[in-house]
This record gives C-alpha cells, sequence and structure tokens, in this order.
C-alpha cells in the first residue's frame, strides 16, 4: 500500500478485494482468462478458486520472502514462483476433475501471467507482513471469483438458460447464443461497468462530474 | 496433427483472432489502442516476441519430454518469455528511445502478455511441428496487431464524438471490442477450425 496510508485494520485489510478493490469490477485486471473461462457459471467460479489458491500461496511467500529477494530481480523470483503454484495447481485439478480441466485448457496454466498476482505481490506482498498478505490476497481472490460468477453467471442464464447446468426456463427458452461466444464476454463485462459507473455517477452527483473509470491496466 | 500451413495461418489471424476470438492479450489491447501510431510498433514488438517465444518453446518442449520433466514446462517457457522481453527492451531503448518512451511499462508487460504464453502453450498442446509453430506465431502475432490497429483508429474517431460520461472508460472500449469480435465472427469456419 501507499506510505503514509491510514492503517486498515484485518478485516478491512480482507474486505478491501471483495468491494472497494474488485479486481474484475473496479481495477479492470486480469481479463484475459475473466472473459474466455466465464461461458458458465461452473467454469467461472473453478477458475476463480484456482486464481486464488496461486495467489494465496504466492503472496504467501512472496511474503516471507520479502526481505532477502534481491530488488533486481523481484518481478523474475514472483514469476517463477506464481509458476511453481500454477503448476502445482494445474496437476491439482487434473486429479480432482476431468471435465473442469479440459473446459479452463490452457487456462489454467494462463494463470500464471493474470495481472491480478503479480500485481499483489509487487503491490502489496513485497511490503506487508505474511498475515496480511495472505488476508489480503483471500479478499482479492474471492473478489475475483464473484467478479467472474457475476459474469459467468449471466451468460450462462442468457446464453443457455441455465445455472450451473441447472435449466431455469423450461424447454420453451430460446437462448441468446452470442452471450456464451467471444463476443458476448465483452458485452457483459462492458454492461456490467457501466452499471457500476452509472452507479457511482448518481452518489457523486453533487461532487462535478468526473468520469468514473478505475482502472489501471497493470 | 494435419493441419495444412495455410489454414493454421487465416485460422488463427481471423477466425481465431486471439485478442477477438481467444480472449488474449487484452491488457495491452485495452491499454495501447488509444492511439495509431503506438498500436503499431506494440504490436511489431509483441509479434517479435512470440516469434522468439515460439522457437524457444518448440526447443524447450523437446528438453523436457525427452528428459521426462514436463511439470518445469511452464516455469522454463515464462523465463525464456521475460528474457526475450528483455532483449527487445535493451534493443528498442538503443535504436528508439521516443518509442521505448511511447510504449512505458506496456513493454516490459509483454512478459504478461497471455497472447505471447498463449502461443507457446497452444502450440505444444495441439503438437504442431516446427513450421506449423513458427506459422502459428506468426500469424497470431500479425492478428493482435491488426486487432490493435482497428481498435485504435475505433478509438481515434471516438475521441471526436460526443459520449456521455457514464459510458466513457473501459466500459465503452468494451463495448467497442464485442462489435469488433461480433464482426471477426464472419470469418467462422476459415481455417482450421478448434
Amino acid at each position: 500500500m501507499i506510505p503514509g496510508q491510514k492503517q486498515l485494520s484485518n478485516l478491512e485489510e480482507l474486505l478491501e478485494g471483495v468491494w472497494k478493490q474488485n479486481p474484475v469490477f473496479v481495477m479492470v485486471l486480469g481479463m484475459c482468462p475473466t472473459l474466455a473461462v466465464s461461458v458458465s457459471a461452473m467454469n467461472a467460479v473453478s477458475m476463480g478458486l484456482a486464481t486464488t489458491f496461486v495467489l494465496v500461496g504466492s503472496t504467501f511467500l512472496v511474503s516471507l520472502l520479502r526481505n532477502v529477494i534481491p530488488k533486481e530481480v523481484r518481478i523474475a523470483t514472483y514469476i517463477v514462483i506464481i509458476a511453481t503454484f500454477v503448476t502445482v495447481v494445474d496437476y491439482l485439478i487434473q486429479a480432482i476433475s476431468l471435465a473442469v480441466y479440459d473446459a479452463l485448457g490452457a487456462f489454467i496454466q494462463l494463470i500464471v501471467v493474470n495481472c491480478i498476482i503479480l500485481g499483489r505481490a509487487e503491490a502489496h506482498a513485497s511490503k506487508n507482513p505474511p498475515l496480511r498478505s495472505v488476508l489480503n490476497a483471500l479478499g482479492m481472490g474471492a473478489g475475483f471469483t464473484v467478479g467472474l460468477f457475476a459474469l459467468g453467471g449471466v451468460r450462462e442464464i442468457l446464453g443457455a438458460g441455465k445455472l450451473f447446468g441447472f435449466s431455469l426456463f423450461g424447454p420453451d427458452f430460446q437462448p441468446w447464443v452470442v452471450m456464451v461466444l467471444p463476443p458476448g464476454g465483452f458485452f457483459v463485462l462492458g454492461a456490467w461497468l457501466l452499471l457500476f459507473n452509472w452507479l457511482n455517477s448518481r452518489k457523486t452527483d453533487a461532487a462535478p462530474a468526473k468520469p468514473a473509470e478505475g482502472h489501471a491496466h497493470v | 496433427m494435419s493441419e495444412s500451413l495455410y489454414q493454421i495461418f487465416i485460422g488463427t489471424l481471423l477466425a481465431n483472432n486471439f485478442v477477438l476470438a481467444m480472449f488474449l492479450g487484452l491488457c495491452p489491447f485495452l491499454g495501447v489502442s488509444a492511439r495509431l501510431n503506438t498500436a503499431l510498433p506494440m504490436g511489431a514488438a509483441t509479434t517479435f516476441v512470440m516469434l522468439v517465444a515460439s522457437l524457444c518453446a518448440f526447443g524447450l518442449n523437446w528438453l523436457v519430454t525427452t528428459f521426462h520433466l514436463e511439470f518445469l514446462r511452464l516455469i522454463s517457457y515464462i523465463v525464456i518469455i521475460a528474457s526475450a522481453v528483455q532483449l527487445v527492451e535493451m534493443v528498442l531503448k538503443k535504436y528508439s528511445p521516443v518509442l521505448f518512451r511511447a510504449l512505458g511499462i506496456y513493454l516490459p508487460l509483454i512478459t504478461t502478455n497471455c497472447a505471447v504464453l498463449g502461443v507457446a502453450l497452444f502450440q505444444t498442446a495441439r503438437e504442431y511441428s516446427f513450421t506449423q509453430a513458427l506459422t502459428f506465431a506468426t500469424a497470431g502475432g500479425l492478428g493482435f496487431t491488426l486487432a490493435l490497429l482497428l481498435m485504435a483508429g475505433l478509438r481515434e474517431r471516438l475521441n471526436l464524438a460526443s459520449v456521455p460520461n457514464v459510458v466513457q472508460g473501459t466500459a465503452l472500449s468494451l463495448m467497442l471490442a464485442g462489435l469488433l469480435s461480433l464482426a471477426f465472427m464472419g470469418f467462422a469456419g476459415l481455417g482450421a477450425g478448434e
């Protein structure tokens, strides 16, 4: 966190990622896996959990080693740590459920390049003790999972008329197929951001109007 | 895999465009696509890194399968990509400092561009031969550049339009990307299908 900022309590640290700094809707990070795997709620939640695991594991290790890692090679070190945890989760998912493994495909391994994880390692774990880093990572992971679910759920409901594979509207439902195709991902995420922008702009109506964008693609 | 090189090239360039159909490399796609004159060099740099990554990944994959070290595949790929990016960075810094500054943070971030790692991972998963892998990487890079250029053109036009405050920012870019992606779906069925 930024030096001089008010020290957050542990609970606030945990909730930071779920709401105020939600990685999907506020920071708009890690969009590639977000859009690619959110065709169904099941995929979205599995991906969210896998990412959370990597996030928590790698931030814990980075935080433990934060005084040992030389500054010049820190990014490379973080990436190797993250890649290790991704390899673990890759084999783990393969062992738990082959169906999920096939559905997510290469995107499990692509967790390595998810900017959320490297961003957390660099911006938070490298400056905070392990407990706080893990809390923050848990919150971020939960926020990411919620965001993925919000996307995957909407896309599955509109595009297939189902949620978690259960039919919602009966056999007469005419699926809106484009929603489970690639353009649907862009549209649904765009619509969610629009909704949040609108809510924000209503909240800050008294203040001078400013485009409510909280994105930092780093 | 018995896809012809032509099939792989057209399929990867248009029908399965990395950005618009497979959602790879979205961060630079939204981050660097504000202006046309940075979009092209960014695309070129990424394409070059992709080619290097694809070449190295091919060799590495042979190495790890020969020695039965498959669990090291991902880590070795990412290290190779990071080195390739470092190389491009040094070359650019020496020969074109202006461009180096214009690309800014997005240059080192090519390391975490999922499109680059995606090339390496997909060519392994699909068991492409050496020439197939190189074609795949070239087409992927060109496809990324194409998407970036189209998006930059659209966004330059958008600067002249009056857009409501609420829609501005990422939401609008995503809607635009959605429309582009919709247009690219017209290419479905061309070249190699998945």
